[in-house]
Parts: structure tokens; C-alpha cells; sequence
């Protein structure tokens, strides 16, 4: 048997962080918005089916960009992770901090271990009861967690994104329509094109609601909130 | 190996019973003890569940659900503000009957099993998938039935492809079947469904059927020493859920007190 070839482990992980961007760089991208009301979610996503953004908990959302099949898969064990300790323990002891720690944990570790890293990066946001402020989390494909404050974004344009929102977001007294409108701008300006209702998958976590806080705006609230 | 590598499916229920520690219960093996002393039927299998009336009802706009608030243990009143029935999602709910701790777990298992399904898919699971599910979980209690820890649920969901009210009943072994007008379980379900069998009839607007629901129920506790009545002291009043193409709504208990109160001053005259 031939021995394998040395590579130095600075190599290694250059090489790795490297595949694992240029794939993310290929998807589409999302945006996380605090706003008066929650926290807003909007991906760029023609499918009206294949979900990025998506219920996660009572309070917490996830939503994935990169490679579709990865961050489904992080999606389920999110889920289960989530229900589990609720089953477990009580309702309000899941929390997205503690979801956002077992992301880094296992994203950190396929991507150390494996040969190949996953091209996904996440967000797992989750919205504040009362005046508690509210939590995003932005994970990366190797492991890596921000804790973002106000508005977050993940996918190929992601700081292009960021750079754009950054300077117009001031404060989370937005309204819904307000920070959807930022949002769509954002997409618009970022991927040079004209995104409709139809090319957007919108999703917000309403405080002012109470139990399962996760809500979907379908493409008519949105041409309304556009209007 | 399969193609499907995941082996837990959309399932709450087989991840639990699936990954270890166990969190569900598990009981020794059948035969290995004698079954406790509840009311042995054949072969040992508790015939049955003891200290309890659920009933459900279709009405024109879907069903309603009903159940006492009694909790007993053995010839104690071992709690009065026991709620038996339960949402377990926006368009069904679930009564249980039989032995509390398990019947209390089932129902909440249940529970998270809807919403997991729901957010893994991002799609609700049918009227009669539900009704499935409940059956397998049931029939997962059987080696607990054998031990005396008898759970006899009754579901009741709107179905939105038919746009109806649907009722269904099961036994311990997890049989499950559809019942199109109304059924009651529990100790005193055979006096709440004879007086449902006289009251009865299809399409009837909600506050006659909740009227219905109300008789059955104070019929079931004057025969049943396990069903308890209306508490007029603490102002105790049975649960009543309505399930129709909006959701599952709790009935306000003003209007539970009043029909109640109306319905016992009737039966006053009587005597």
C-alpha cells in the first residue's frame, strides 16, 4: 500500500474553507430582521415549496442557504433536537442558544473530520418574550457562530447583503412592512434583478403572538405589505 | 441497506422509542406478573378503564368534546379539576380515559407527535393519519394494559378534504374504529351514550348538541360513582371543546355554567 502524501493541516483546512465557500457562494441568499413586531425572515426562493426558512420551535426559526440536501438535514435534527429537550425538560427551556451551540458543535466536527465539509450556512433566530431582546445566530460551514445584533444574512451575497442592510437598518422599531420593504431592497440591489412576491419565501417570528410564534406570509400578504 | 437512511421518519414517537435513554414507558414483559388489581377481564386483560367520562358529538359545524373532571383512586376523589380533554393541534383534540399518569402522557406525546410531523413535513398530517398514528401509539401501551395501566383515548378531528367532523374510538389493543354520530368512553361511557342514543339527532346546531353533551355527561355521574357531576360549590364544570373548520376552540365556561345550571333546575321540577 502506498503511503498517502503529507499535507499540512494549514492546507487542509484552506482547502476545505475554500470548497465549502465557493459552494455557498452558488446559493441564493437570506435575510434576518428585527423589527417592532419580531424578527423578519426573507430568502430569495423561486420554489413555493422547497423551504429555506422555516418553524423550528415556539419562538425559534431556522433557515439554511447552500446546498439543499445539508442544511435539510441539519434542519430534522434541529427539530428533533429541539422537541426532545421540550418533551424532556419543559417548553421554555429550549432556547436557540443552546440549538445554535449543537450547530457549531457538529458543523465544527464534520468539518475537521470528514473530507468534505458542508456547504451550508445557517441562522437560528429566535424572538424574545416581553421585553427580552431578541437572539440571531449566524453559523458557518466550519463551525464558527456570531451572535448577530439586528439584522443577519447567510447565502452567496451575504455581505454584500450585510454591508447594504447595515447601513440603513437604525433601530428594531420598524414596522413589519418597513423592514420587508428594506429586505426585498437589499435582494433587489445585492443579486441585480426584480424580485416579485412570487420569488420570495417571507416568514416572521410574531411576539405578539403566543405559543407557536412562527408565521408564514404567503405571496398575497406580500404584494399587500408591498403595495 | 436502505435507500432511506432516516430511520426515525417524521415520527416524535419512533425517535423516542428509537434513540436511548428510553423516555417511553416500558413495561416488563407479558405474563411475567400477575395484572394488578383493577377489574381483570379475560386472560387477565383489564376490561374496563376505570374513573372517567369522555364523549364526543357531531354537530352541523364539526364535533364537540366533552369530559368530566373527576380523577379517582379507588374509592377516592383524588383530584376534581382534572382536564381530559385536549387540543392537540389547530383541528383535533383528544380525550383520554383509564389509568392517569399514562393516558396524561399519551396525550401529550401526542401532542409534540402532530406539531414534529407538521414541521418537519411543512404539511399537517390527514384527519385519518392522525387518527393512525393514535392507534399505533395505543397499541404501543398494550404491555402497560396487561399491567393494569389501561389508556383508551377518543379523537375527534375536523377533516378538511371533507370538510366534516370525525369521531374516532379505540381498544386497548389499538384497534381503531370510526364512529359517524357520537361516542363516550370511559366508566360511565355506556350511561353517556344511551343518553346520547336518545337525544341524538344529525346536523343539530352547537348549543343543542353542548345541551346533549351536558346530560350525557350528569347522566353518566348520578350512575357512575367514577364520573363526577357539576361542582356547584367550587363552580367546577366539565370541558368542552369544539372542533370545526376554524380550529379547536375551548367553550367559554359561562355557557357550560349556565346550560349546566338550566339543565339541573329542569331535573329539580322533575323530582
Amino acid at each position: 500500500m502506498a503511503l498517502p502524501y503529507y499535507v499540512s493541516p494549514e492546507q487542509m483546512m484552506a482547502d476545505k474553507a475554500e470548497y465549502a465557500k465557493k459552494g455557498i457562494a452558488k446559493g441564493r441568499s437570506i435575510v434576518a430582521m428585527e423589527c417592532a413586531d419580531g424578527v423578519l425572515l426573507v430568502a430569495d426562493n423561486p420554489s413555493a415549496s422547497l423551504h429555506k426558512i422555516s418553524e423550528m420551535y415556539d419562538r425559534i426559526a431556522f433557515s439554511g442557504a447552500g446546498k439543499y440536501n445539508e442544511f435539510e438535514m441539519l434542519r430534522k435534527a434541529g427539530i428533533r433536537h429541539a422537541d426532545l429537550k421540550g418533551y424532556t425538560y419543559s417548553r421554555e427551556d429550549v432556547t436557540a442558544r443552546s440549538l445554535a451551540n449543537a450547530y457549531s458543535q457538529s458543523i465544527g466536527s464534520i468539518f475537521s473530520v470528514e473530507p468534505k465539509p458542508l456547504e451550508v450556512e445557517l441562522l437560528v433566530v429566535e424572538v424574545g418574550q416581553g421585553d427580552k431582546p431578541n437572539e440571531i445566530y449566524r453559523i458557518s460551514y466550519d463551525g464558527s457562530i456570531i451572535d448577530e445584533k439586528g439584522v443577519a444574512a447567510i447565502g452567496g451575497k451575504a455581505e454584500a447583503l450585510l454591508t447594504f442592510l447595515k447601513a440603513r437598518w437604525t433601530a428594531p422599531t420598524f414596522s413589519l412592512r418597513e423592514a420587508l420593504r428594506l429586505s426585498l431592497e437589499a435582494l433587489d440591489t445585492v443579486t441585480n434583478q426584480k424580485l416579485g412576491s412570487e420569488g420570495l419565501e417571507v416568514a416572521v417570528l410574531d411576539r405578539t403572538r403566543t405559543g407557536r410564534t412562527f408565521r408564514r406570509i404567503g405571496s398575497a400578504e406580500i404584494k399587500t405589505l408591498l403595495a | 441497506m436502505s435507500l432511506f437512511l432516516d430511520p426515525y421518519g417524521s415520527s416524535f414517537y419512533d425517535f423516542l422509542a428509537g434513540r436511548g435513554p428510553q423516555p417511553l414507558p416500558q413495561a416488563p414483559q407479558i405474563g411475567s406478573q400477575p395484572a394488578a388489581s383493577g377489574a381483570p377481564g379475560l386472560s387477565g386483560l383489564p376490561a374496563v378503564p376505570h374513573g372517567t367520562t369522555v364523549l364526543a358529538v357531531r354537530f352541523q359545524d364539526g364535533v364537540l368534546m366533552a369530559g368530566d373532571r373527576q380523577a379517582t383512586e379507588g374509592f377516592q376523589v383524588a383530584g376534581r379539576r382534572i382536564d381530559k380533554v385536549f387540543k392537540a393541534d389547530e383541528h383535533s383534540a383528544v380525550a383520554i380515559a383509564g389509568a392517569a399518569g399514562p393516558a396524561l402522557e399519551l396525550a401529550r406525546l401526542f401532542q409534540i407527535e402532530l406539531e414534529h410531523y407538521e414541521k418537519l413535513e411543512g404539511d399537517m398530517l390527514s384527519c385519518e393519519g392522525k387518527a393512525n398514528k393514535l392507534a399505533q401509539m395505543v397499541r404501543g401501551n398494550l404491555p402497560m394494559a396487561f399491567q393494569g395501566l389501561v389508556v383508551i383515548p377518543l379523537f375527534a378531528g375536523y377533516d378538511l378534504k371533507r370538510r366534516e367532523g370525525r369521531i374516532f374510538k379505540y381498544d386497548v389493543t389499538g384497534g381503531r374504529y370510526e364512529e359517524t354520530e357520537y361516542h363516550a368512553t370511559g366508566s360511565g361511557g355506556k350511561d353517556a351514550r344511551d343518553t346520547m342514543k336518545q337525544l341524538y339527532r344529525r346536523g343539530l346546531p352547537e348549543a343543542k348538541v353542548l345541551r346533549i353533551a351536558l346530560e350525557a355527561l350528569y347522566n353518566a355521574a348520578e350512575e357512575d360513582v367514577g364520573t363526577g357531576g357539576p361542582d356547584l360549590v367550587r363552580g367546577i364544570y366539565p370541558t368542552v371543546k369544539v372542533i370545526t373548520e376554524k380550529g379547536v376552540r375551548d367553550l367559554e365556561e359561562s355557557k357550560v355554567a349556565e346550560t349546566c345550571n338550566a339543565l339541573i333546575s329542569e331535573r329539580r321540577e322533575k323530582v
